[in-house]
C-alpha cells in the first residue's frame, strides 16, 4: 500500500463507527496484555489468604479471589494468555490453511479435490474434541489448546483462499504473468496472496475473535491454561464454586472475554466494509 | 443427480474412514500402551496385562482397527473400564439428555431467530434494525458458558425459578425436567441465535433486491405477502445451511454447558472419562460426534442441491 492509498484507507477507516470502536477496545486489551509483560498492580502468584475476597478498594482495583491474589492482575496476565493462544492458533491455521487453498484454486482437478475432501475431515473435529482427545492422552495444557483451535482453523482458511483465489485466477492479468514466464509459486505469491489479502485479514480478525471464545472455553473445563497460570476460562470456572457469596467473581472474567471477542468483530466487520464494499452491500 | 449422490456419498464414507483411523491412530496407537494411560504409572504388571487381554490389546494394530469398526457396525461400543458397563448402553443414557436439550436449544434458537432476523431486515436502517443487529454482535461476543452462569446468578441464585444444576431424570416428570432444561437450553441458543439471526437478515435483504421480488410487487400483492411468501422462503436456503453447520457447534456447546449445570448428558460423560483417562469411552464419543457432524453437513449439502439445481454442475 503506498502512502496516499494508507492516508485514503485512514480517512475512510475513521469514519467508520464500528471500525473505530473495534479498534479501541481491541488496542485496550492489547496493551494491557503487553503492560502484564512488564507490570501489574500485584504479581499473580501472590496468596494472601487473610485478605481473601475483598471487594474492589482503592488497593485492590477490582477486589481479590478466594486466595487473595489481585483479581486486576490476574485480568490483565489473562488478557496476554488469552491472545498469546488466540495468536499462535490462527497462525498456525492460516499458515497452512491458506497455502493448501492456494494450492486447491492453482492445480484443480484432484489436487483440489483432495484438500476439499480434507477440508471436510478436519471440520468434522470442533476445536473441543481435538482438544479432548489431546487431553486424554498428553493431559491438559497451553499446547493442545494452541493445536486443537489451530487445527479447527486449517479448513476455515483453506476454504476461503481457494474461494476468493479461483476468482482473481480469472483475471486476464494472471495469463499475462503466465506469458511472461512466471512459475506457479510466483504467480500465487506476486499476484494471488496480495488480491486475496483483504478477504483474508478480515477473517484473520474473526477467527481470532473465535479462538479467543474456544480459549476461554478450553480453560474453562481445565483442557487448556493451567494453574497457576491465570486465564479468563479457569477464573470463572473458580469463581463458579463460589457465586453464591462472591458474585462479582463471575462477571469480570466474563466481561473481559466480551469486550475482547466484541472489540475485534467489530474491528473485522469495517474492516471488511472499507476493504471490500461489496461484501458490505446488505449491511 | 444419482451420479452427483454417489459420488457425494462415497467421499462421506471416506471422511469417515479417514476420521476413524485418525481417531484410532490418536487414542490407541500414539500413547504407546493403553493399558498403561487407563491405570496410571503406579498400576501391577499383571493388572496392567490382564486389561491389555481385556481390551484386545495383545491383538495386531489392524486386527484391534478392525474389530472395533465391525463392533461399532453392529452396535458394539466396547466396555468401559470405570463404569464397567457397555459403551452403548451408556452411550444411550446419557443421549436421553443430551439430545433433548440439543433440540431444545435448535428449536429456541430458530424460533427467535427467523423472525427477528426478517423483522430487522423489514426494517432495514431503522431503529428495530440497528437494536436487533446491536443484540445479535453481543450475543455472537458472550461465551455461552459465562451467558449460563449469569443466567444461574439472576434465575437460580436470586429469583429461584429454575435449578442452578443437575437432572433427576425423566421419570420425575416433564415439568421436572424442563426446569432442570430451560436455562441450558438458552445458554446454548443465545450464541446460535445471534448467528442465525444475522444471516437471516443478510440473505432476506439480498432476496428483495431479486427480480422476482420486483414482478411479485408489481403484479400488486402487499408488501408483507412478497415478505413472507417469497424472499423468506427464498432466503431459507442460507438460512438453513448455517442452522446444519451450527450442529458441530452445538455440540461442543453441550460439551460446556453440561458441566456448567452439572447435566449427566453425553458432554459431562465425555468429559469425565478424560479425568478417568477411559480411552474406550473418548474413542467411541469422539467417533461418534465427528460421524454426526460429517453426516448432518452431507444431508445440508444435499438438501441445498435439491433446493437449487444449479449447485449439481455438469454432473446434473
Amino acid at each position: 500500500m503506498n502512502e496516499s492509498r494508507l492516508s485514503e484507507f485512514w480517512q475512510n477507516s475513521l469514519q467508520h463507527r464500528s471500525f473505530v470502536i473495534g479498534l479501541i477496545l481491541s488496542f485496550m486489551m492489547l496493551f494491557t496484555g503487553l503492560l502484564s509483560l512488564f507490570w501489574t498492580p500485584f504479581p499473580v502468584e501472590l496468596l494472601d489468604i487473610p485478605h481473601k475476597l475483598e471487594s474492589a478498594s482503592a488497593k485492590h482495583w477490582l477486589g481479590t479471589d478466594h486466595f487473595g491474589r489481585d483479581v486486576f492482575s490476574m485480568l490483565m496476565v489473562g488478557a496476554w494468555n488469552s491472545m498469546l493462544v488466540s495468536v499462535f492458533a490462527i497462525g498456525f491455521g492460516a499458515g497452512i490453511g491458506v497455502p493448501l487453498g492456494a494450492l486447491a484454486a492453482a492445480k484443480r482437478g484432484w489436487v483440489e479435490e483432495t484438500v476439499m475432501r480434507f477440508n471436510d475431515f478436519a471440520f468434522a473435529f470442533p476445536a473441543l474434541l481435538t482438544a479432548v482427545m489431546l487431553s486424554a492422552v498428553y493431559g491438559p495444557g497451553t499446547l493442545n489448546s494452541v493445536l486443537a483451535i489451530g487445527i479447527f482453523n486449517i479448513p476455515v482458511f483453506a476454504r476461503i483462499t481457494r474461494g476468493s483465489a479461483l476468482s482473481v485466477y480469472k483475471r486476464e492479468f494472471i495469463l499475462a504473468a503466465r506469458t511472461a514466464g512466471k512459475g506457479e509459486v510466483r504467480i500465487a505469491v506476486e499476484h494471488i496472496l496480495p488480491n486475496i489479502g483483504s478477504v483474508l485479514i478480515v477473517q484473520i480478525t474473526i477467527q481470532f475473535a473465535l479462538g479467543i471464545l474456544a480459549e476461554a472455553g478450553l480453560s474453562y473445563l481445565g483442557l487448556g491454561t493451567q494453574p497457576p497460570m491465570p486465564s479468563w476460562g479457569k477464573m470463572l470456572s473458580e469463581a463458579q464454586t463460589m457465586m453464591f457469596f462472591a458474585p462479582q467473581l463471575a462477571i469480570l472474567p466474563g466481561l473481559a472475554i466480551v469486550f475482547t471477542v466484541l472489540g475485534l468483530n467489530l474491528l473485522g466487520d469495517g474492516l471488511r466494509d472499507i476493504l471490500d464494499p461489496r461484501l458490505s452491500r446488505v449491511r | 443427480m444419482t451420479f452427483f449422490l454417489a459420488k457425494r456419498l462415497f467421499a462421506l464414507l471416506i471422511t469417515l474412514l479417514v476420521a476413524s483411523l485418525v481417531i484410532f491412530l490418536l487414542l490407541e496407537i500414539l500413547p504407546g500402551d493403553p493399558a498403561s494411560i487407563i491405570l496410571g504409572i503406579g498400576a501391577q504388571e499383571d493388572t496392567l496385562s490382564a486389561l491389555r487381554t481385556e481390551m484386545g490389546l495383545d491383538l495386531s494394530a489392524p486386527e484391534r482397527y478392525f474389530r472395533w469398526i465391525s463392533g461399532i457396525l453392529s452396535g458394539d461400543f466396547g466396555r468401559s473400564y470405570t463404569y464397567d458397563t457397555p459403551v452403548s448402553s451408556l452411550i444411550l443414557e446419557r443421549l436421553s439428555l443430551s439430545l433433548p436439550l440439543a433440540l431444545l436449544a435448535i428449536t429456541l434458537s430458530t424460533f427467535l431467530a427467523i423472525p427477528l432476523g426478517v423483522f430487522a431486515a423489514a426494517n432495514h436502517k431503522r431503529i428495530a434494525d440497528t437494536g436487533i443487529m446491536g443484540f445479535a454482535q453481543l450475543g455472537v461476543a458472550i461465551p455461552n458458558f459465562w451467558f449460563a452462569i449469569l443466567l444461574i446468578l439472576f434465575f437460580s441464585v436470586k429469583l429461584g425459578w429454575f435449578s442452578a444444576g443437575g437432572f433427576a431424570g425423566w421419570e420425575m416428570g416433564l415439568a421436572a425436567a424442563l426446569k432442570s432444561l430451560t436455562l441450558p437450553a438458552i445458554a446454548l441458543a443465545l450464541p446460535q441465535a445471534a448467528i442465525l439471526a444475522r444471516v437471516t437478515r443478510s440473505a432476506v435483504l439480498e432476496t428483495v433486491r431479486e427480480d422476482f421480488v420486483r414482478t411479485a410487487r408489481a403484479k400488486g400483492l402487499s408488501r408483507n405477502a412478497v415478505l413472507w411468501k417469497h424472499a423468506v422462503r427464498n432466503a431459507l436456503i442460507p438460512v438453513v445451511t448455517i442452522l446444519g453447520l451450527q450442529l458441530s457447534f452445538l455440540l461442543a456447546g453441550t460439551i460446556i454447558i453440561e458441566n456448567v449445570f452439572y447435566l449427566p448428558g453425553l458432554g459431562r460423560l465425555l468429559f469425565q472419562a478424560i479425568a478417568q483417562r477411559d480411552l474406550v469411552v473418548v474413542k467411541n464419543i469422539v467417533i461418534l460426534l465427528a460421524a454426526t457432524v460429517v453426516t448432518v453437513n452431507f444431508l445440508v449439502d444435499m438438501f441445498y442441491v435439491a433446493l437449487d439445481p444449479r449447485l449439481r454442475g455438469g454432473s446434473a
